[in-house]
């Protein structure tokens, strides 16, 4: 119908084809970007040191990646939904304290019950975090959750008078410390973890709503998603993974360090943006998320088996951070280009 | 480039049934923000399967107006009807239970997800029905009643899979529209739905409008800019200035410069709207 003699020198089909299958391709790996710089640096590892690849050595990559990896299943969805839960860090710590001092003073207490009984202290810190920026209008969750910051390592510390409390439950030094073969079991609380919450957000109704409510939250309001209850929902969850990590932090050392997880929701962060989700929201997956563990894993674990110094490891890990945010930027970049040129050819 | 307005678009004059009482009424809307009046008594009224043109000025009231209607926000005097009967719309959600729809220009979509979702969100078909937030969600069913509705709407789709983020405007925009009809059963509000669109794609999307009353029995509300497109689809355009309704016309091309001159203000609040034909 239209004239293409008559239009200023288009591309030949077949070029602007070619350029188009170019762009698809580098997109697509682009998004497997976090697979593709964890296997670069497993390769990488396993080359310079023997020791990297034995059985006993990658369980341990897994224990010391697993207490972040939990921290960022929770973190994802309060990123996914563009807010931030700078309390991790120190829930883990209160809740630890909250769980010794349990076993320790209230004896009818058996070891089992004091798992829920952490998790869930994680989950009400999350909950107030969530409340007081929904429902008292802060506009930012940096805000409210840097609040309970600073509130939850200040109770740690007077709850436990500054000293560690020693004495965990069983259950919980073996969540911590034990291994089936060479797995720890941590690591196999993960896996777990990590199914429950990829189901939930990719089968699952209020999974979709996280990801509309990161993408367009006004938007999200006007179809009838209840965006209110499902924001604090998400911090609820992100304090209760806090929780859970407080088991295996608490189990490693069977005991409660009130100055335990210091700046550890830094990491979780990290974890989560390596892993391919988006700081502006709506974006991330569960996969990410735990390759991003494993890649700050990896990195600490490698330099160490090195011996570089722990002063190395901190800058690899602001590098990883670095790259992992600009092929974010690419990404959305390819993505804009791939849009236009669709929408040009529907012109044409 | 421009089409040459209406010869063979002026809609038959169509029979609304002066009988029964409008789909849609308003009266007396007042919205007050501070010490701005948005709304300064607005009365309106919609009839079955009409497609009215809400023109104005940017500022005139008209987004005020359709958020009252859909609950966005609520009004501080005045009345709104469905078929006769007074209701309150105090939340989007209400607005949806009675019927009403809209489709925002930039609000519509969530480039993150994917058509299916787009059109479902909030009305998600779960598995166990009950269950809404934390039902599993039916995704082949909700795939079939999607592609049946876009069939039907004949909006072609590259694949149901891909990101609403990554389709051309025009795709968004009738995935938009889609997803509006879809769940309206009284009213239908388009907020500028042809704006960022191309020569063909506004063709489609003013196409689909004009085909909503019959063959979907919906009342229609278009907000735009473009003169052209409501001649081409407006069974009557009613203007807005300052909060107020400060006329309406049967918009034909003979109508076009009385309505333009009421918009821009040459008319005057509170002169007698000319009456088209």
């Amino acid at each position: 119908m239209t004239q293409t003699a008559a239009l200023p020198p288009t591309p030949t089909p077949s070029s602007s084809q070619r350029h188009n299958q170019l762009l698809k391709a580098t997109l697509a790996l682009v998004r497997l970007g976090p697979l593709v710089m964890l296997g670069v640096l497993v390769l990488i590892m396993a080359s310079v040191s023997p020791l990297f690849l034995t059985g006993r050595n990658l369980g341990n990559v897994g224990l010391e990646a697993s207490v972040v990896a939990i921290l960022a299943l929770g973190q994802l969805l309060v990123i996914i939904t563009a807010g931030i839960d700078l309390s991790q860090g120190s829930l883990i710590a209160l809740t630890s304290v909250v769980g010794a001092l349990w076993i320790r003073d209230l004896d009818i207490v058996s070891g089992w019950a004091v798992i829920p009984t952490m998790i869930l202290a994680g989950g009400l810190a999350g909950a107030i975090s969530g409340t007081l920026f929904v429902k008292g209008k802060i506009p930012h969750p940096f805000l409210p959750t840097l609040a309970m910051l600073m509130v939850a390592r200040g109770l740690a510390l007077l709850f436990s008078d500054g000293q560690p409390i020693t004495g965990m439950p069983d259950a919980i030094r073996t969540l911590g410390s034990s291994r089936i073969g060479d797995v720890p079991v941590a690591v196999i609380l993960v896996a777990a973890l990590a199914v429950l919450i990829h189901v939930l957000l990719t089968r699952v109704t209020w999974g979709q709503w996280i990801y509309a409510i990161g993408a367009n939250r006004e938007g999200a309001r006007r179809v009838g998603i209840p965006v209110d209850r499902v924001l604090i929902s998400v911090y609820v969850l992100s304090g209760m993974a806090a929780g859970t990590a407080a088991l295996v932090v608490s189990g490693q050392t069977n005991s409660a360090y009130p100055t335990a997880g210091n700046l550890m929701e830094l990491s979780a962060i990290a974890a989560v943006i390596i892993g391919g989700a988006s700081f502006f929201g709506g974006r991330g997956t569960v996969l990410g998320a735990i390759v991003g563990a494993l890649i700050l894993g990896v990195i600490q674990n490698g330099l160490n088996l090195l011996n570089v110094s722990a002063a190395w490891q901190y800058v690899a890990l602001g590098t990883v951070v670095v790259i992992a945010v600009e092929m974010d930027v690419l990404r959305g970049y390819l993505e804009s280009r791939l849009r236009i040129i669709r929408t040009e050819e529907k012109e044409a | 480039m421009t089409e040459t307005a209406a010869n063979d678009v002026t809609t038959p004059a169509r029979d609304h049934g002066r009988q029964e009482p409008p789909v849609l009424e308003v009266r007396g809307a007042v919205k007050r923000f501070g010490a701005v009046t948005a709304l300064g008594g607005v009365d309106l009224t919609l009839r079955r399967r009409q497609v009215v043109g809400l023109l104005g000025d940017n500022g005139a009231g008209k987004s005020t107006l359709i958020k009252a209607i859909t609950g966005v926000h609520a009004l501080d005097e005045g009345q709104i009807l469905l078929d006769g009967e007074p209701v309150s719309i105090r939340t989007p959600t209400e607005a949806r239970q009675h019927g009403i729809e809209a489709v925002y220009q930039d609000l519509a979509l969530f480039d993150n997800l994917g058509i299916v979702s787009n059109l479902y969100l909030g009305n998600e078909l779960t598995k166990p029905r009950r269950f809404r937030a934390l039902g599993w969600l039916d995704r082949k069913a909700m795939e079939r009643d999607a592609r049946e509705r876009l069939e039907k709407l004949q909006v072609n789709v590259p694949s149901f899979n891909s990101q609403i983020g990554l389709m051309s405007g025009g795709q968004r925009q009738a995935v938009a529209v889609a997803r509006a009809v879809a769940f309206a059963s009284r009213v239908l509000i388009l907020d500028e739905p042809t704006a960022a669109l191309g020569v063909r794609e506004t063709r489609n999307v003013l196409d689909t409008i004009s085909r909503l009353p019959e063959e979907h029995d919906l009342s229609v509300i278009l907000i735009s800019h473009n003169m052209d497109h409501v001649v081409q689809v407006c069974d009557e355009a009613v203007v807005m200035r300052q909060g107020r309704v400060v006329g309406s016309a049967t918009p034909s091309p003979d109508t076009l410069q009385d309505i333009v001159s009421m918009i821009v203000g040459a008319t005057g609040p509170g002169s007698t709207p000319p009456t088209g034909k």
